[in-house]
């Protein structure tokens, strides 16, 4: 049995390896972004604003179930107004920018850049990622190193913004600088007392998460926000191999 | 580091700005040219010829035949004559014109306004550039020993006026300077053909005893006209300044230029970086107090041989930072060739703009964040290309391709709302691609559908959206929308093509959704 004060000591020791780490000091509850249960995983209890996080898909099915996961997320943090940057290489990008309004966006708010080359990719978004006057921005790529990944987790941790690195059907999940790891991929929806397609749904994984405890969920996108399917879980297979043919 | 001595020369100021025409005459422009080419013809007379009126005739010699008593418009066999072993080449007639324009090309680094004049001659409007070069002797000195150097043969002469200045250039026998004033004088002693009057009126004037201009330019203008026409007094007034001659430069003179020349060639990218930034500042200084900002800017750097490199960069707002520019600019530097070196950098605004003068403070502060992602989006175009970057706006139509446009700036803000209505895939493909599918019966979803040799079998399904073609744009089968989820959960959006009453319809995927 341990006494409160013990608890108190761990929690402020853990704080500080968190700043030490390169997390903000003091994150406070009321600096959440709304995502519910899912930022109970990260440290402190609050997703992570100034830091990379990667996803990974490997088909493109679950590279639009990511790209709305992606969405919903920006959807939070672009609240208060702001712009985006998408960065992608030519011809990977295939947003419909119409659709991102379902998901809580203005679409003219997201500002998409076209690169022709991985490496322009990542120069592209160092340089948008050191920008502060930006909430947050997109990349999508395939391969990234840990010392590329480790740059980007360094521009974030000045200019406090938030940067998410889609790689579709990377050659290795090699280990990278990135706050934590995703996979999102397409559940069947759930139609109340009709045939039709429902909300959409997904399984959330979150597979690796730096000082936080890795989990997974159920969740459906409703026009309310997200929600949290607690009954009746549908087993997903982690994907890791990369998919050919 | 002599290299950056230019920097000192901004100190000089320059006296007065009034026009001082410089004309720069080329004896043997063609011939010269041709030894540029071939070294080997140094030592050798010869001469370029063309048909004329059934015979040959010579239209330019070089220096060696020249020496020995041949020269221009002579019968070919009239100067064999006279240098047994000339050599003939033939000449074109569009040389002399495309050398002088090349020339003046070239020349642009010695004053911003340069004009051809056939057939030999190049004329410069020098007005408040020679103190650049510490005064008017030193610069046609300078223009002299660069010519001499590049092996053109040449005469310059500076006056007032283009009439002066091309008599004592030609009819003179060295370079000369006329003072401001002091054209009667020098013009009294050359002969009347200084004045660029016609053959008849010449031989008039010959015939009369009249050989110097001095012993008629002070006759009575009456009985000048009389006797040779207006041609000639028109003519002296502009020679002595009364009319003005307007010249046609082969360049306009740009709106928004700062040139800056070097006394020695540069070849350091950290010299071309002090150069630019020079120039930066003051042509940012300039859009400053005019309250403009320019959206594309070139720098040309003009090398010591010749060739002329060019960088350019646009912005997508109207920009006077020059940090910001010098940034943009930074990036293209090394492509620069500067290979001997370069004498001379002009940076133009190409593209200027209104751009309210704002404090700056302010500017940082509050409207800040877009002019910083302007900045931004300016460097991400300057390395990946400007067309690569988008920002879309609802456009009113319901075909799926054409409901969203580009915007074609930041601040531009959407004239409708997105519709959220009907369901819209997040992921579109780029093209719709072809499926096989499986239909129980006409207007019913599919049962299972295979794309890209998989089978998906379809659990829920809703639809059909029908979207027709806009007739007045395009025409073509209306498209059958159907949202398709299989049983792995992912979901789809397909459409059908025309209906099953006109033959076998063809099935697309159109994209997916999350």
């Amino acid at each position: 049995m341990r006494r409160v004060a013990d608890y108190k000591v761990i929690e402020q020791l853990q704080r500080q390896i968190n700043t030490l780490q390169g997390g903000r000091e003091g994150l406070q509850e009321n600096q959440k972004v709304g995502l519910g249960a899912i930022e109970n995983a990260f440290p402190g209890k609050v997703f992570p604003k100034a830091a990379v996080h990667e996803l990974i898909s490997y088909s493109s099915e679950e590279a639009t179930s990511t790209s709305a996961f992606i969405s919903v997320v920006l959807s939070k943090l672009i609240q208060q107004g702001g712009y985006c940057l998408w960065i992608s290489t030519i011809p990977r990008r295939n947003i419909f920018p119409p659709a991102l309004k379902a998901f809580g966006i203005d679409p003219e708010r997201i500002l998409f850049v076209d690169t022709l080359r991985p490496k322009q990719t990542l120069w592209s978004l160092e340089e948008a990622l050191k920008c502060n006057a930006l909430t947050a921005v997109v990349g999508e790529l395939t391969e990234i190193n840990f010392s590329e990944s480790r740059r980007l987790q360094l521009a974030v941790e000045s200019s406090q913004v938030t940067g998410f690195i889609h790689r579709f059907r990377p050659k290795a999940e090699n280990a990278v600088a990135c706050v934590s790891r995703w996979k999102i991929s397409p559940i069947p929806s759930i139609a109340a007392n009709t045939t039709g397609v429902g909300f959409p749904a997904w399984d959330v994984k979150l597979i690796k998460v730096r000082n936080g405890k890795p989990a997974s969920w159920q969740v459906k996108y409703t026009p309310k926000g997200l929600e949290y399917i607690e009954d009746e879980r549908i087993h997903v297979p982690i994907t890791e191999e990369r998919q050919t043919g | 580091m002599n290299e950056f001595m230019f920097l000192l020369q901004k100190n000089v100021k320059p006296d007065k700005m009034s026009r001082r025409i410089v004309v720069i005459w080329f004896p043997h422009l063609v011939t010269d040219w041709m030894l540029r080419k071939q070294p080997l013809l140094k030592e050798h007379s010869f001469a370029l010829a063309v048909s004329e009126k059934g015979r040959r005739v010579v239209k330019a010699v070089n220096t060696v035949a020249h020496a020995r008593g041949a020269h221009e418009d002579m019968a070919v066999a009239d100067c064999r004559s006279l240098v047994p072993e000339l050599q003939i080449f033939d000449f074109n007639i569009e040389q002399p014109e495309k050398l002088l324009t090349a020339l003046a090309e070239w020349f642009i680094r010695f004053a911003p306004s340069v004009s051809v004049y056939l057939p030999d001659c190049l004329i410069m409007d020098a007005g408040g550039c020679t103190h650049l070069w510490g005064g008017e002797e030193e610069y046609i000195k300078k223009i002299g020993d660069k010519l001499d150097r590049l092996g053109y043969s040449n005469r310059i002469a500076m006056a007032d006026t283009v009439g002066t200045a091309w008599a004592v250039c030609k009819y003179g026998t060295t370079n000369t300077i006329v003072k401001t004033g002091t054209e009667r004088e020098a013009l009294s002693s050359l002969p009347p053909a200084g004045l660029r009057l016609e053959g008849e009126v010449l031989e008039r004037l010959l015939k009369l005893g009249l050989k110097t201009i001095g012993s008629f330019m002070y006759m009575d203008r009456v009985a000048l006209r009389r006797r040779f026409g207006q041609g000639i007094l028109h003519r002296l007034d502009q020679a002595l300044g009364a009319v003005p001659e307007a010249l046609n430069p082969i360049r306009e003179i740009a709106a928004y230029e700062e040139l800056l020349p070097s006394f020695e060639p540069i070849r350091t990218a950290e010299g071309i970086e002090i150069g630019l930034k020079e120039l930066l500042t003051t042509l940012c200084l300039r859009l400053q107090k005019e309250g403009k900002g320019l959206r594309k800017c070139q720098l040309k750097c003009y090398r010591i041989d010749g060739a002329v490199e060019k960088i350019e960069i646009g912005t997508n707002k109207p920009s006077r930072n020059t940090l910001h520019l010098f940034k943009l600019f930074e990036l293209k530097i090394p492509t620069i060739e500067p290979e001997l070196g370069i004498e001379l950098f002009a940076l133009e605004a190409t593209v200027v703009e209104e751009l309210p003068n704002t404090q700056d403070a302010l500017w940082t502060v509050s409207s800040g964040n877009e002019s910083v992602i302007a900045e931004l989006l300016d460097r991400l175009a300057g390395k990946n290309g400007a067309q690569h970057i988008y920002r879309y706006l609802p456009d009113e139509h319901y075909w799926p391709e054409r409901s969203f446009k580009m915007a074609s700036s930041l601040s531009e803000k959407p004239a409708y709302s997105w519709r959220t209505d009907l369901p819209r895939p997040l992921h579109i493909l780029p093209a719709p691609q072809a499926i096989e599918v499986s239909v129980p019966m006409p207007d019913y979803p599919p049962l299972l559908f295979i794309f890209r040799g998989a089978v998906h079998r379809i659990k829920k399904a809703d639809g059909p959206e029908r979207i027709e073609q806009e007739w007045w744009m395009q025409e073509g089968l209306y498209r059958d929308y159907y949202c398709l989820e299989d049983e792995s959960g992912a979901r789809y959006w397909v459409f059908r093509a025309g209906d099953y009453n006109s033959g076998d319809p063809k099935w697309f995927i159109h994209g997916f959704f999350a």
